[in-house]
């Protein structure tokens, strides 16, 4: 689409790594969407409009995916030349999958008995896992550079993710009953 | 009054160089219409001192038509011919709206949009909008003394793609050149004056007339970022005058009433509902057409009792939304209210109870929104020079694919910061396949059929290959009003497919085109002076931002590239003197085209210095 020539981390005056400076990503992304907003073209020529749209574009999609820790590892995985095949590995720990299953039942059990208390620590649990997988991240992407590892806990990441979701969902449905 | 400071010393546009920019609140009740006059936001009344104009357009039988209080004056005369609340029909089929009946309008199925047959013949939605747009722009070029350079219409922020385009599309029939689509709450917030020192996260609870948004924002130093929006585009303070109305009719047990009847009473169930803001009770007393007598007392606690389920319908959008954002009650800084409908005591009582807070109720809150349009109109149209307002805001609903079976995938997520682009792989079928069909909609269902049809898009000119060969990748590109485009190139020929839109709502630009023709009961003007008129503004829009470009940033083209460019900005500007449109109309293409290198040098180098800007920050820590 644009020929910016740096990626996303580069763009934003970023080091490529893991650890990202939330606060700072904030700040950066407030400063060049201020220079390049269509906002600021409204009444400029129509090939500058349709310039600043997909600048715009483009610093809205770098920003939104070093703000995730999962698109943000995923991405990096990539710079790196490794795909993390989240479509098509699906082999997992025993006890990882053990755990995804015990949670499941938990989500089940506590949608049935309308406790929307018990789905919110559970909510709290996931959280916390998904923290833990993000140290993990941390730790093989900056410090050991052990890529394969990487990659597996942005798979497990995924799949949090989705439990999440599924959780949120079943508070969503609980709400809108009352 | 938290309003935003406009001009600083030193800063303000030379005076011939000031652009008439208003905004406009569209409204389903009242529509207005604001600028930014002296560094202050104000309405700009009619003739008889009056901010407000009813959004109420009556059709006669000569063909044209009264707007505002003149025609809602002929409500209950005429039901038929006086289109109220068009707002709920933009965008909008037949079967979209639920109990048809209870409106007292001749409604017409038709493809994309549904009609209005009405005395001065067959109306679309966006024809009576445009009326009201028009009576608008008068009042605003009358009193700024010119002609309008732009404007910014707000919109529901819960509008879809298809509202969303017949708004643009009734606003280019009211001959407006529409800066932005703003967002109603967005405006609302900006009007608020949260000013640059205010940080934090802010919702903004909007009840209109017809429709229900409630947004999220964050705003850190001027930069207003939206976090996630949501709401109900068919509820509104006229869902509560039903509720009173279904009332009256049972307790006075009334035989089946005509459409004049109908009018009155709703006119009298919100009459009565407003007096319940400042009183405990109120009196609901008229003489049907029957010859009927209706005398009936409205207590609060009935009123409440009635409406109820209205008020909680509002909740659910509101916790969905702090879901979305990921934002707990606890983090909320300040709720503003918008909207006539906010001012009911029953939905400041939820609300205040809802997040733990008594809201913010300072500004007028049917003037509000117009406010912030007219700030932010300000802005985009280049008075207010420097960088301290932005808007960051968001696509409400997500876009999908209609994928075998009949489902939907998720193209882009809902509460995305637009613009936002997604680019999706296709492949063929069949073997030398050329064209390929690609269906558009936009909801959270999974069902296509449970969304809303948008477009279907047919890209043509596929270099025949091997099925399963080519590689056709569609970018859908959504700008900052919110509106979808899409483009397709052919990945291994690197040949752009010809994408066909087929928009299954809304008018094709041969339909405004006609209705432009066909002319429009406020324009005076024929057409083709009209055209010549509109051909001449856009020339001069053109060249003056171009030399505005040039006088910045002239030094980024070299001398032959510089000759290159003024030669044909010499051209437009002789043929803008000319009376020859179409001869304009290529004048502004090929300068369009010529201007293209230096837009993309200006815009890396602007992206360049902000990045610079950057290293100079982080060393300086």
């Amino acid at each position: 689409m644009i020929d910016i020539q740096q990626n996303h981390f580069g763009l934003f005056g970023l080091p490529a790594a893991y650890a990202v400076d939330l606060a700072y990503l904030d700040q950066c992304y407030r400063t060049l969407q201020s220079e390049v907003h269509p906002d600021r073209f409204a009444a400029a020529a129509p090939a500058e409009r349709l310039r600043s749209m997909q600048l715009a574009t483009h610093v809205n999609e770098a920003y939104q995916t070093l703000k995730s820790p999962i698109a943000r590892a995923r991405y990096l995985l990539h710079l790196n030349g490794v795909d993390t095949q989240e479509d098509t590995n699906t082999a997992m720990p025993a006890a990882f999958l053990m755990q995804q299953m015990e949670w499941r039942e938990a989500i089940e059990e506590a949608t049935a008995a309308s406790d929307v208390a018990g789905l919110d620590q559970l909510l709290r649990e996931l959280r916390h896992a998904a923290k833990d997988q993000e140290a993990q991240l941390h730790s093989a992407l900056d410090q050991n550079k052990d890529y394969a590892q990487a990659a597996e806990s942005v798979r497990k990441l995924r799949f949090l993710d989705k439990v999440r979701d599924e959780i949120e969902q079943a508070i969503e449905a609980l709400d809108e009953n009352l | 009054m938290a309003l935003l400071q406009i001009s600083e010393p030193g800063h303000s546009a030379a005076p011939h160089q000031h652009r008439l920019a208003v905004g406009i609140d569209l409204g389903t009740t009242n529509s207005l219409v604001a600028t930014v006059r002296s560094g202050m936001s104000v309405v700009l009344h009619d003739e008889q001192g009056r901010a407000l104009l009813p959004s109420v357009v009556h059709y006669l039988a000569n063909g044209g038509a009264e707007v505002g209080y003149a025609a809602q004056t002929q409500q209950s005369r005429d039901p038929h011919n006086t289109i109220v609340s068009a707002k709920r029909f933009m965008g909008r089929g037949v079967h979209d709206i639920p109990d048809l009946g209870h409106y007292p309008y001749r409604f017409v199925d038709a493809p994309g949009m549904l009609q209005l047959s009405t005395v001065a013949g067959v109306k679309s939605p966006v024809e009576i909008s445009a009326e009201i747009l028009q009576v608008l722009k008068t009042r605003a070029e009358k009193s700024l003394g010119g002609e309008l350079t732009g404007v910014v219409i707000t919109v529901p922020a819960y509008f879809d793609e298809a509202q969303r385009q017949a708004t643009k599309d009734a606003a280019q029939l009211a001959g407006l050149n529409v800066l932005r689509l703003l967002n109603e709450p967005t405006a609302a917030a900006v009007a608020y004056g949260l000013d640059n020192a205010s940080e934090g996260v802010f919702v903004v609870y909007d009840l209109g007339g017809g429709t229900f948004d409630v947004s999220i924002l964050r705003l850190s130093r001027g930069v207003f970022e939206v976090l996630a929006t949501n709401g109900d585009s068919a509820l509104g303070g006229d869902d509560f005058d039903r509720r009173v109305f279904c009332w009256v009719l049972e307790q006075a047990k009334l035989p089946p009433i005509g459409p004049e009847d109908t009018r009155l009473l709703l006119t009298k169930a919100r009459e009565a509902k407003e007096q319940l803001t400042d009183h405990a009770d109120t009196r609901i007393t008229c003489v049907l057409a029957s010859g009927e007598l209706v005398d009936l007392t409205l207590t609060t606690q009935i009123f409440n009792e009635l409406t109820q389920p209205l008020v909680s319908k509002t909740l659910a959008p509101t916790r969905k939304a702090l879901r979305d954002a990921r934002i707990g009650i606890e983090e909320v800084q300040g709720v503003v209210m918008v909207g006539g409908a906010t001012r009911m005591p029953q939905i400041q009582h939820a609300v205040a109870e809802f997040f733990q807070q008594e809201p913010l109720t300072n500004l007028d809150p049917d003037k509000v929104v117009a406010l912030g349009a007219a700030i932010q109109a300000n802005v985009l149209a280049g008075n207010k020079n420097d960088n301290e307002l932005l808007l960051l805001d968001v696509i409400p609903l997500s876009l999908g694919l209609e994928t075998m079976g009949g489902l939907t995938e998720k193209v882009i997520p809902r509460n995305s910061t637009i613009p936002v682009a997604r680019a999706q792989d296709f492949t063929t079928f069949k073997d030398g396949q050329t064209a390929m069909s690609i269906h558009v909609a936009q909801g959270e269902r999974e069902l296509v059929s449970e969304c809303r049809s948008l477009a279907r898009f047919e890209l043509r000119g596929i270099p025949p290959m091997v099925a399963g060969a080519a590689r056709i990748r569609v970018t859908f590109q959504v700008d900052a009003d919110g509106l979808l485009s899409v483009s397709a190139r052919e990945q291994t020929k690197g040949v752009e497919a010809h994408v066909v839109v087929k928009p299954s709502y809304g008018l094709s630009d041969d339909e405004i085109a006609s209705m432009l023709q066909s002319g429009f009961s406020h324009a005076q003007d024929d057409k083709q002076a009209r055209a010549l008129r509109e051909a001449q503004v856009e020339a001069e829009r053109l060249l003056e931002a171009i030399a505005a470009a040039l006088d910045k940033d002239g030094a980024l083209l070299d001398e032959a590239e510089l000759t290159a460019l003024q030669q044909p900005m010499e051209l437009l500007r002789v043929l803008a003197a000319g009376n020859d449109a179409r001869a304009i109309t290529h004048g502004i293409e090929s300068l369009n085209r010529a201007s293209e290198t230096f837009a993309a040098r200006r815009m890396d180098a602007s992206v360049r210095k902000a990045l610079a800007g950057h290293t100079l920050d982080e060393l300086n820590l």
